[in-house]
């Protein structure tokens, strides 16, 4: 009991030792995404708080909360981690700060490729990678003679194959549940297939072409050949459905291997679970996927006091060798010092492969609203693709309307 | 009770009324009527882990100045109301035009957004009140004419459904219809298709939430239903039974014209709750196939990264005139019977 008690007493003074950044003053609340490696970061931008407060929420429902929270004045958050599609409302609104100045005085540890900068200000500073790839079951693939696939026509083959020797009845998942993630999956799709959303660099839509047909023919073909419920299937969703054994190709997250692949489960599937690159599509040679960071912003509407203080316990964390070293297999980590493990895989084939980074443009959120709404009566059969895509442009061009973008 | 004594105990109660209730609502209308100003779009290099590259961004410094000088935004009229998101007025006369057929013309409508919410909460409102008040009045009805001892018990558990808080409630049932949950597995196996899923099929997922919601609210119909049985004299039923009348005769001759009143109460509560359906829709996921109006405001309001107020607001706007216009006939029945009876 003593020794325990000791070793106690050892572990707390000494983190608290070696991670005192010396901050003496302001408060510190950050606002930000719920999954492992966040939580991981967070802990360790604690650390280092000093004699400051610390408070954080994390939270699946981020996105609700972030414009309201900063706009307030003072705003209740000093620290918001964001990703490149959230950070675009918080620049369109105007609701965090330039950090140029404390990036000089206390970013020692921060690389240059970490900096996110607009115009040469520093609007955020990344710290991990993201995107979504293929994961897939070696052992159903082998029994089944199939090669892993490379192309979606691949996984279609593939998932078709699987079905037909009677192995399971919905092979293919991925979130496509009707809103955000299935907008995101058509983002990939139609990118995979070339395309731009936007007609030369203005905000005209620019989706109801051939591209978009095929993006939109490639999304049905794998719909059926996932569980019929897909348009109520998030992330978790899938992920669940992976781990009943029910999935043998699945496109997901990078950042969600860690929970799939933790301890808890059927240790079988667990082992046959590969991570391999994400697949191409139509014959392009770049893949039909987005490159993501995750950064953290600081929030305008705070005292330089608190900001100050915010930024030397975040940048603790996100320049932290030790904590890549310990979480090497959470996340994709941006941080000098980091080793790319199995898990990695994903994100390092996409930019290898030349993958794009989801589009920063103020105007693509109204955009990704529309598709997430518009393009499910096409998967569900009720309509054409073309009217689909003149639904979702003509829902786009009345919100840009509203919002003063065309 | 003098005029006096009553505007004095009304008078928190109004006040919290027009503070919560007046004065937000009267923000929403002006709200409604305006939109963002002009985006004020530069090219900028920005740079980020993958890369850099030349792109838009909105140019902070020029439209913090139009911002202060008119903070609303750009007025905008009725321009938001009949925009293709909302009325549509365009569209719906383009459809007209080229349309050949009646049926090929409510089909295009019915594609258009604000539509399409309506359909499903008009068909919601008309199916769900007839139902939660017959469901509610048998209950009502049966429990009354139980033995005394078991009825307690019973009362208990018939207000279950409004007891169990409405999210949890969907979600129970969400599970059930899962294609791997004990009701859609069941359906499947019944119908003996493997790919029938409840939760995608349109017309499936409306029956759902209709029958969701009729299960919901039956229990309030029913307790206000049994409270006012309890009012109905014993004579005229008695005198009744010894004239030979049958039991439907004495529930429709005698009951019914005692409670009526309360039936006017009930149908008119069902109604606006019906008209404003949206927790189901989350509960069920249901947004792809069942979009309510109350569900196209959250939308606007939290679903995308751009909070778009016009388009919530003059939704809002439209729930409020259109829960007036369904309550108009019930009102004015209400008002010709108090006028009659004075």
């Amino acid at each position: 009991m003593k020794k325990i008690l000791v070793t106690l007493l050892f572990l707390l003074f000494g983190t608290v030792a070696n991670a005192d950044c010396n901050i003496k003053s302001g408060s510190i609340n950050i606002l930000a995404n719920d999954f492992p490696a966040l939580r991981t970061l967070v802990e360790t931008a604690k650390e280092c708080k000093g004699s400051a407060d610390f408070k954080v929420t994390h939270s699946a429902e981020h996105n609700k909360i972030a414009v309201p929270a900063l706009t307030a004045n003072p705003s209740e958050f000093s620290v918001r981690v964001a990703a490149n599609s959230s950070i675009v409302p918080l620049m369109n609104a105007d609701l965090i700060r330039p950090m140029n100045d404390l990036v000089e005085k206390y970013g020692k540890g921060i690389q240059e490729s970490q900096l996110i900068t607009i115009d040469g200000k520093v609007m955020a500073v990344a710290f991990m990678a993201n995107t979504q790839h293929l994961y897939v079951r070696t052992d159903v693939l082998q029994e089944n003679g199939i090669a892993i696939p490379k192309t979606y026509e691949e996984v279609v083959a593939a998932a078709e194959k699987i079905r037909a020797a009677g192995k399971m009845k919905y092979p293919y998942a991925a979130a496509y549940k009707a809103g955000w993630n299935l907008a995101e999956e058509f983002v990939n799709m139609y990118i995979g297939h070339g395309g731009e959303f936007f007609k030369d660099g203005g905000a005209q839509p620019n989706i109801n072409n051939a591209k978009g047909v095929a993006t939109l023919n490639m999304l049905k073909k794998l719909a059926d050949l996932s569980n019929p419920d897909y348009l109520t299937h998030d992330s978790e969703a899938i992920k669940v459905e992976w781990e009943s054994g029910n999935v043998a190709i699945m496109t997901l997250w990078a950042s969600r291997s860690g929970t799939l692949l933790d301890d808890e489960g059927d240790a079988k599937i667990t082992a046959a679970t590969k991570l391999v690159a994400p697949a191409t599509v139509g014959g392009g040679n770049i893949p039909a996927a987005t490159l993501w960071w995750d950064g953290f912003t600081l929030a305008k509407n705070r005292s330089d006091a608190d900001a100050e203080a915010s930024f030397r316990a975040m940048a603790h964390a996100a320049s932290s060798k030790e904590m890549v070293a310990k979480a090497a297999d959470q996340a994709v980590w941006l941080v000098e010092g980091f080793v790319p493990g199995p898990k990695s895989v994903g994100v390092i084939e996409a930019v290898k492969m030349g993958a794009k980074p989801y589009p920063m443009l103020p105007q693509m959120g109204l955009m990704h609203g529309a598709l997430g709404s518009e393009i499910v009566e096409f998967l569900q059969g009720n309509e054409s693709a073309e009217q689909a895509l003149k639904d979702v442009e003509a829902a786009y061009i009345t919100k840009a309307k509203e919002q003063g973008f065309l | 009770m003098p005029n006096r004594s009553f505007f004095w105990f009304f008078f928190p109660a109004g006040l919290a009324m027009i503070l919560f209730i007046g004065l937000p609502i009267i923000s929403t209308g002006i709200q409604s009527f305006y939109a963002q100003h002009d985006q004020i779009l530069i090219e900028v290099k920005k740079c980020d882990p993958f890369g850099c590259k030349t792109s838009v961004v909105v140019d902070q410094e020029a439209t913090s100045k139009i911002k202060e000088d008119k903070p609303l935004g750009k007025f905008n009229g009725f321009g938001t109301y009949i925009d293709r998101n909302h009325l549509a007025s365009e569209q719906v006369l383009e459809f007209w035009n080229e349309s050949k057929s009646v049926g090929e013309f409510v089909g295009k409508v019915g594609n258009l957004p604000f539509y399409k919410a309506l359909v499903f909460t008009l068909t919601y409102c008309v199916i769900v009140t007839p139902c939660v008040l017959f469901l509610g009045f048998i209950i009502a009805l049966s429990l009354n004419a139980i033995s005394r001892k078991i009825r307690g018990p019973l009362i208990f558990g018939t207000i279950l459904p409004m007891i169990v808080t409405p999210l949890v409630g969907s979600l129970v049932l969400f599970w059930m219809i899962d294609a791997e949950g004990i009701i859609g597995a069941n359906l499947q196996i019944l119908m003996d298709d493997p790919y029938l899923s409840v939760k995608s099929s349109k017309a499936l997922t409306w029956i759902t939430i209709i029958i969701y919601g009729v299960w919901h609210h039956s229990p309030f119909a029913f307790v206000v239903f049994y409270a006012a049985l309890q009012t109905v004299p014993q004579e005229p039923l008695e005198a009744s039974i010894i004239d030979g009348a049958s039991r439907f005769q004495r529930v429709k001759h005698i009951v019914l014209p005692h409670i009526y009143p309360v039936v006017t109460f009930v149908a008119l509560i069902s109604l606006m709750d019906n008209f404003r359906v949206f927790e189901p829709i989350i509960g069920f996921s249901a947004e792809g196939s069942a979009q309510s109006l109350s569900w196209l405001i959250y939308d606007n309001l939290v679903n995308e990264e751009v909070i778009l107020f016009g388009s919530a607001a003059a939704t809002s706007i439209m729930t409020i005139v259109g829960i007036s216009i369904i309550l108009t006939p019930v009102l004015l029945r209400t008002w010709k019977e108090f006028r009659t009876n004075r």
